[in-house]
């Protein structure tokens, strides 16, 4: 199990690698459009071949990893603080804030979660640059998705705020922000370090749904999403349209792969 | 023999109709009637007949549609699934030939224009019953057209014989012959009664009894309508056998285009309509004779520039929009060829105008696409005042020029169409954002809020008449899209298109007409207020064992003759 483990982490840090720096295996820009060549055959040049419009399909793909690497941690990040946040204050300070709060967790946890981001996605500026969509995107998969943590974290807390160690903190005197800090947060920090980790790859997944119906990063800018695309029809030219699926399983299988590890290691 | 043949086929079609004799006026000979077994032999002699002549009866043909219909009321249809079970179920008086392209008499043996184009006088055929073997007469054509044109109704199509709620004066002299006059008068009338269903007046099925080829037999929502064929249908082919061929026709409500395509390949569909390019040219490699490029179609894309006063912009930005040599250039950067190349894998022309030259009678032969030439789209950018530096174009103001372009997500066509323009434009140092949003909040946008810059969606010209685009055309029009509802008209250029459509609007010489309505093309041609980027083709894909199929690039496609089209052999016996 640990060899798997190992085996998944570092595929992940190649991948991530690999992501970081794409300059290292392709020169190609990501949005070049090779019009003479639409859906070219894997080459010397083009080791992916071409999509549709000519693009070069290693250099999309490298550059679509970046994105999806980089930004669903990024939005699993913001959810986990939000998460922590509002259930770690509802579970410890409990009364009024504890009903709002489990109120508004139940209220977002009832919403259809695709259809609201769709919605939010559609008020916003139509003059975004493509990076910004990428902000915008996760940034919005990373605010709407807090609620479910955030009821772990409640939990937990309340739980705490009954034990020993809290009702002797407080017997000290110390004021409840501090115990907070102190002594609650750092008790639940599993938690959240549990949920970020199983939170990044429903993200990655979100932006995929949302790339895959248009509704992700903006073009030219790739992402998972996006370049899942052309398999929607299931007419994709050969085999190498089929990379950024097999590359997004890949990565998704050693995030859980990496966590469950961890589980019966401990 | 083929005089035999005829013959039997005729008695055949009187025996059936004498067996299932509707109560009224249709009288057909009596002896038949009391003899329904005599009648049945007499039916499967025919069929003998029929086969021998080499045009096989009988079978279900299948196809697909790709959205629930919405109504069975032929007046009331406005979705592209209830108008093709309308154009299989409902008798018209007059049907524009969807090959042709001309007027040919149905239900209407004669008819012609009367008052000065306010009215119009038809001479009906006889003998023809509905297809619960209610008798048809003029009543019937009347209780339609007070029916169509009563304002409670909302019908879509009373708005092309004007306002919603127009008076219209009915004469019925006799039971074949029906006169209507309008308040004004009605361009193109006749073609007009190709959309217009005739509903019976007095069968108890109301709406359901059906003059057309086939009759709503069952509907199961969200999985299939069954037509089965009008016994009473009147309609003779050349050889005086009864039509329809083919018994039943099975339309499956699918929306899933892949579905579709496994279904046809498996020979359980005969037809599939508007087939995209992708699975065009798979099914060619696999099926080469069940495919077929039918050239321009109807349908076009273009993108346009809001130009409403009401829209939220920068000042500067509506500058730009309102430029014509703004949008001139952005018209010439645009490579077109490219667009079909690519996008539409061939299966495609750039676009000459707002008339495609399928529509062989208005199409503008003197308009040609805009020329691809980025160096004319610079050149006419320096002229309004705008300067490239550094890779990047200013306006006078020292503006970087930057703007959105708005288009559905979800249609992989446009999207890509949009990722090739936003490239056309960065060679001559535009920033074009590219943004994909659902259809409800693009019709918010483009006809509310007017929250946009730019937006590229596509035309169906359903109507070949150019009085059906007066909604577009028209500066007060809701449909005039860069900047509707106009008070009055904002530029001379509108005000000129505005004579021209209403005078067009009012003039019964064709040729007059097409003169006028040339012009306007040419003036959206010169304007460019809405950028025509390609014309698609039509594409279809027809099961070799269906017979007698000719499709048409006007819709219904594939069966616009569904009562001359027939099963192979080996087909309609399964």
């Amino acid at each position: 199990m640990k060899f798997i483990r190992h085996l998944a982490e570092t595929l992940l840090l190649a991948l991530l690698l690999a992501a970081v720096w794409p300059g290292a295996l392709t020169r190609t820009p990501y949005d070049r459009q090779f019009r003479e060549l639409p859906n070219a055959p894997v080459s010397r040049q083009f080791p992916l071949g071409t999509d549709e419009l000519g693009r070069d399909r290693l250099s999309r793909l490298l550059y679509g990893t970046r994105v999806s690497l980089l930004a669903a941690p990024a939005a699993a990040l913001l959810s986990t603080i939000l998460a922590a946040l509002v259930g770690g204050l509802a579970g410890f300070l409990g009364g009024w804030f504890d009903r709002a709060a489990v109120a508004a967790i139940d209220l977002m946890l009832s919403l259809p979660w695709l259809f609201l981001l769709i919605i939010v996605r559609a008020m916003l500026p139509l003059n975004v640059p493509a990076l910004l969509s990428v902000l915008v995107t996760f940034g919005l998969i990373g605010l709407l998705g807090w609620p479910s943590a955030a009821r772990i974290v409640r939990a937990g807390c309340r739980t705490l705020r009954c034990s020993g160690l809290v009702l002797q903190a407080r017997a000290c005197g110390l004021p409840k922000g501090r115990v907070l800090l102190k002594h609650v947060l750092p008790n639940v920090r599993p938690i959240l370090t549990a949920q970020f980790r199983a939170s990044i790859p429903i993200y990655i997944l979100a932006e995929a749904n949302l790339g895959l119906l248009g509704l992700g990063v903006a073009d030219p800018l790739p992402s998972w999403g996006n370049l899942l695309r052309p398999l929607e029809s299931g007419l994709a030219p050969d085999w190498a349209a089929w990379a950024p699926l097999i590359l997004m399983l890949l990565v998704v299988s050693c995030l859980y792969l990496t966590q469950s590890s961890e589980v019966v290691v401990r | 023999m083929k005089h035999f043949l005829a013959l039997w086929g005729r008695l055949s079609t009187c025996a059936a109709v004498g067996y299932r004799r509707p109560p009224g006026r249709l009288t057909i000979g009596p002896q038949l009637t009391k003899l329904p077994h005599k009648a049945a032999l007499l039916l499967t002699l025919a069929w003998s007949a029929a086969a021998a002549t080499g045009a096989p009866y009988g079978g279900e043909l299948r196809f697909c549609l790709y959205s629930e219909p919405k109504t069975f009321n032929p007046l009331l249809v406005a979705d592209t699934s209830s108008e093709a079970i309308r154009y299989m179920t409902a008798g018209v008086l007059i049907r524009v030939n969807r090959q042709t392209q001309e007027l040919e008499p149905e239900l209407a043996v004669s008819w012609r224009v009367v008052s000065q184009g306010r009215g119009i006088a038809f001479k009906l055929r006889q003998r023809v019953a509905f297809s619960d073997g209610t008798p048809f007469s003029a009543e019937d054509v009347a209780y339609t057209m007070r029916t169509l044109l009563d304002f409670n109704l909302h019908a879509p199509t009373a708005d092309s014989f004007g306002a919603g709620g127009t008076a219209v004066h009915i004469e019925t002299p006799a039971a074949d012959e029906v006169k209507l006059i309008f308040p004004a008068p009605v361009a193109g009338i006749e073609r007009l009664f190709d959309q217009v269903g005739i509903l019976s007046s007095k069968s108890p099925k109301k709406e359901m009894a059906s003059l057309g080829p086939f009759y709503v037999a069952q509907y199961k929502p969200g999985s299939e309508v069954d037509l089965s064929r009008n016994p009473y249908y009147w309609k003779r082919d050349a050889q005086g056998q009864r039509l329809p061929r083919i018994d039943t026709v099975r339309l499956y409500i699918q929306q899933n285009r892949d579905m579709e395509l496994i279904r046809f390949q498996r020979g359980e569909l005969n037809i599939m309509s508007a087939v995209s390019p992708e699975i065009f040219d798979q099914l060619q490699a696999r099926m080469p004779a069940a495919v077929r490029d039918l050239g321009p179609s109807l349908e076009s894309e273009m993108m346009w520039f809001n130009q409403s006063p009401k829209a939220p912009l920068p000042a500067y930005k509506k500058l730009w929009f309102q430029s014509r040599e703004f949008r001139r250039a952005i018209s010439a950067a645009v490579n077109r060829e490219d667009l079909c190349r690519l996008v539409y894998r061939g299966h495609a022309r750039p676009a000459e105008g707002p008339i495609s030259p399928a529509n062989r009678f208005w199409f503008n032969a003197g308009l040609k696409p805009h020329r691809y030439d980025p160096k004319e789209a610079l050149d006419r950018l320096g002229k309004a005042g705008f300067h490239l530096q550094d890779g990047q174009l200013y306006d006078a103001q020292s503006h970087a020029v930057e703007f959105s372009i708005v288009t559905n997500a979800g249609n992989q066509a446009r999207e890509k169409l949009a990722q090739m323009i936003q490239q056309d434009l960065k060679r001559i140092g535009i920033r074009l954002n590219v943004v994909k949003l659902d259809y409800s909040a693009i019709i918010d946008r483009i006809s509310q809020s007017f929250d946009y810059e730019s937006c590229l969606l596509g035309l169906t010209n359903v109507d070949l008449d150019p009085d059906a685009q007066m909604n577009v055309w028209l500066s007060s029009a809701s449909n005039h899209q860069w900047n509707p509802n106009q008070a009055s008209p904002a530029t001379p250029w509108e005000a000129e298109i505005d004579r021209l459509m209403q005078a067009q609007g009012s003039e019964l010489n064709p040729a007059r007409r097409k003169a006028w309505f040339d012009k306007v093309q040419e003036i959206v041609s010169q304007e460019v207020p809405f950028l025509y980027l390609v014309t698609r083709n039509a594409l279809v894909a027809v099961s070799p064992s269906l017979q007698n199929a000719n499709p048409s690039v006007l819709r219904p496609q594939a069966v616009w003759n569904i009562e001359m089209l027939a099963l192979a052999p080996e087909v309609s016996k399964k």
